[in-house]
C-alpha cells in the first residue's frame, strides 16, 4: 500500500521540477535585470526597481497567484493555473533574486569597473566581462536558499488544483485517512529535492571558487 | 623635435568647493619619463585620471597626439586603449588569471581573434618577466607579481601615454626593485610614461623630467639634477630634503 502511495505523488515530481523551473529562471532573469538597473541606471530606474522590490517582497505569493489567476486570468489573459502558478511565483522570486544579486554587484569593488574602463571597456563591456562575473560567483551561496524556497513555495499551486506533490498527498490523505503516510511522503520527498538542490549549487560554488594560496 | 604627444593645458578640476588643481599645463614628448611628485592631496594622482578621463575636468584642455581628447566629441572608450593606467593598489581583474587579465582588453575591447590576443598576451607577460606565472589568478601573486601583471595588462593595448599611479605605493619594500625595474625598462625602450611616485632614486636616475607639484599646481620642473642639486623655490628644496630624508636611508642600504 505504501508503494502505491508514494508511486502516486511521485507523479507530482515532475510537475513541481516544472514549476521551478519556469518560476526560478523567469525570476533569475527578471532580477538580474532589475537588478542592473538599481545598481547602474540612473535614479528614475533606481527608484522604480526598489518599488518593484518593496511591493512584491510585501505580497504573499498565494495572493498573488489568485489576483493573475481569478482576476487577471480570462479577462486580461488566458492563464492555465500551471501558468499563472509558476509566474507568480516567478514575480515574487525576482525581487528577492533582484536583493541578492543587488547585494552580490554592490560588494565588487568599484575599482574593478575602473580597471575595465581604463582599458578602454565601455560601461556595458565593463559589466558584462568583469563586474557579472564576479557578481554571480558571490551570488550563488544566497541563491540556492532562493532556490529551495521557490521550490517548496511550488507547493502553492496546489490551491488552484495543480496536481504538484503536496495536491497529491491531499488527495490521498482525503481518500484513505491516512494523512501522516501522505503529508509524511510528501514532506520528505520534498526534502529530498531541495538537499538535491542545495548540493548541486554548493558543488557550482566550490567549483568557480577563486584559488587564493600560492600554488 | 616633434610636437608633444601629450599636452594638458590650463587644466582645473574642482570638487565642490575644494579645487584639486587649477591652470595646470604640461607637454610629455614622445619617449619622455617624467616624474611627478608632490606632496599627498596635491592633485597628483587626480591630474592621471583628468588625463584619461577616468574624472572629467573641469576647464582646459587635454590633446593627445594633436587631438583634443577632453572635445565634448571625442569618444573616450577609444581614447582610455591610447592611454594604460597602472594603479596603486592594481586592481586586477579577481576572476582572470594573469594571461586573461592581459588578454582580455585584446579580444574583447581590440577584438584580436583568440589566438593572436593570447600570443601577444604571453609577449606583454614575458615583458614583465611573468611569462611562468600566466595561468595563475590574482590571488595567487604576491603584489609586485600583481603590480607587474597589471603593467603588461596596459602594455598590451599598444597606447601612447603609461600612466602610473603610485604603482609601488602598495608593494612591500623587498617588492618595489621587481615593479621599478620594469619600468626602468620601459623608460629605457622610450616608452612615454607619466609616474607619480614617491621613489626618488627611480626619479632621480630615470626621470627625463621631474615635475614638482603642490597645492594642485606645479611650482617647478626640469631635469633630475637640477631639480635635487639646484632647486629654483624653497618649496622644492624643503620637500626633497624631507623625503630624501625619509627615503635616503633606505636607498644607502640598498
Amino acid at each position: 500500500m505504501f508503494g502505491n502511495f508514494f508511486s502516486y505523488i511521485l507523479q507530482g515530481v515532475s510537475i513541481t521540477i516544472a514549476v521551478t523551473l519556469v518560476a526560478l529562471p523567469a525570476g533569475l532573469v527578471l532580477g538580474l535585470g532589475l537588478a542592473l538597473l538599481n545598481t547602474y541606471g540612473g535614479p528614475w530606474l533606481k527608484r522604480l526597481s526598489a518599488g518593484y522590490s518593496l511591493l512584491m517582497r510585501g505580497v504573499p505569493p498565494v495572493v498573488l497567484l489568485f489576483i493573475l489567476y481569478f482576476i487577471l486570468s480570462g479577462n486580461v489573459v488566458n492563464l492555465t493555473p500551471f501558468w499563472a502558478g509558476s509566474i507568480s511565483l516567478g514575480i515574487i522570486s525576482s525581487a528577492y533574486q533582484m536583493e541578492i544579486l543587488r547585494g552580490a554587484l554592490l560588494s565588487i569593488s568599484g575599482g574593478q569597473m575602473t580597471a575595465a574602463r581604463a582599458i578602454g571597456m565601455s560601461r556595458i563591456q565593463a559589466i558584462r566581462y568583469i563586474i557579472l562575473p564576479q557578481a554571480l560567483r558571490i551570488a550563488i551561496p544566497p541563491w540556492s536558499n532562493e532556490a529551495s524556497i521557490v521550490l517548496k513555495d511550488s507547493s502553492l499551486v496546489y490551491a488552484l488544483g495543480v496536481p504538484e506533490i503536496l495536491r497529491r498527498a491531499q488527495q490521498l490523505s482525503a481518500t484513505n485517512q491516512q494523512p501522516l503516510l501522505a503529508f509524511g511522503a510528501a514532506a520528505l520527498i520534498y526534502f529530498v529535492l531541495v538537499f538535491l538542490v542545495n548540493r548541486g549549487l554548493d558543488a557550482l560554488a566550490e567549483k568557480t571558487k577563486l584559488p587564493t594560496q600560492a600554488a | 623635435m616633434d610636437s608633444p604627444i601629450l599636452q594638458v593645458k590650463n587644466l582645473t578640476k574642482i570638487y565642490g568647493q575644494n579645487v584639486i588643481f587649477e591652470n595646470i599645463s604640461l607637454d610629455v614628448n614622445r619617449g619622455e619619463t617624467i616624474v611627478i611628485i608632490g606632496p599627498s592631496g596635491t592633485g597628483k594622482s587626480t591630474l592621471l585620471r583628468c588625463i584619461n578621463l577616468l574624472t572629467p575636468a573641469n576647464s582646459g584642455q587635454i590633446f593627445l597626439n594633436g587631438q583634443e581628447i577632453t572635445a565634448p566629441e571625442s569618444n573616450e572608450d577609444k581614447v582610455r586603449q591610447q592611454v594604460g593606467m597602472v594603479f596603486q593598489n592594481f586592481l586586477l581583474f579577481n576572476h582572470l588569471t594573469a594571461l586573461d587579465n592581459v588578454m582580455v582588453g585584446l579580444s574583447k575591447v581590440k577584438k584580436m581573434p583568440k589566438a593572436r590576443a593570447r600570443e601577444k598576451a604571453l609577449y606583454e607577460l614575458n615583458r614583465v618577466g611573468l611569462s611562468d606565472r600566466a595561468d595563475h589568478y590574482p590571488g595567487q601573486l604576491s603584489g609586485g607579481q600583481q603590480q607587474r601583471v597589471g603593467i603588461a595588462r596596459a602594455l598590451a593595448m599598444d597606447p601612447s601615454v603609461m600612466l602610473f599611479d603610485e604603482p609601488t605605493s602598495a608593494l612591500d619594500p623587498e617588492l618595489i626593485g621587481e615593479v621599478l625595474g620594469v619600468m626602468e625598462t620601459l623608460a629605457r625602450e622610450h616608452m612615454t610614461m607619466l609616474v607619480v611616485t614617491h621613489e626618488m632614486g627611480f626619479a632621480r636616475e630615470v626621470a627625463n623630467r621631474i615635475v614638482f607639484m603642490e597645492k594642485g599646481s606645479i611650482v617647478e620642473q626640469g631635469k633630475p639634477d637640477d631639480l635635487f642639486y639646484r632647486p629654483q623655490h624653497e618649496r622644492t628644496r624643503e620637500f626633497l630634503w624631507k623625503i630624501s630624508e625619509l627615503y635616503g636611508k633606505k636607498e644607502e642600504k640598498a
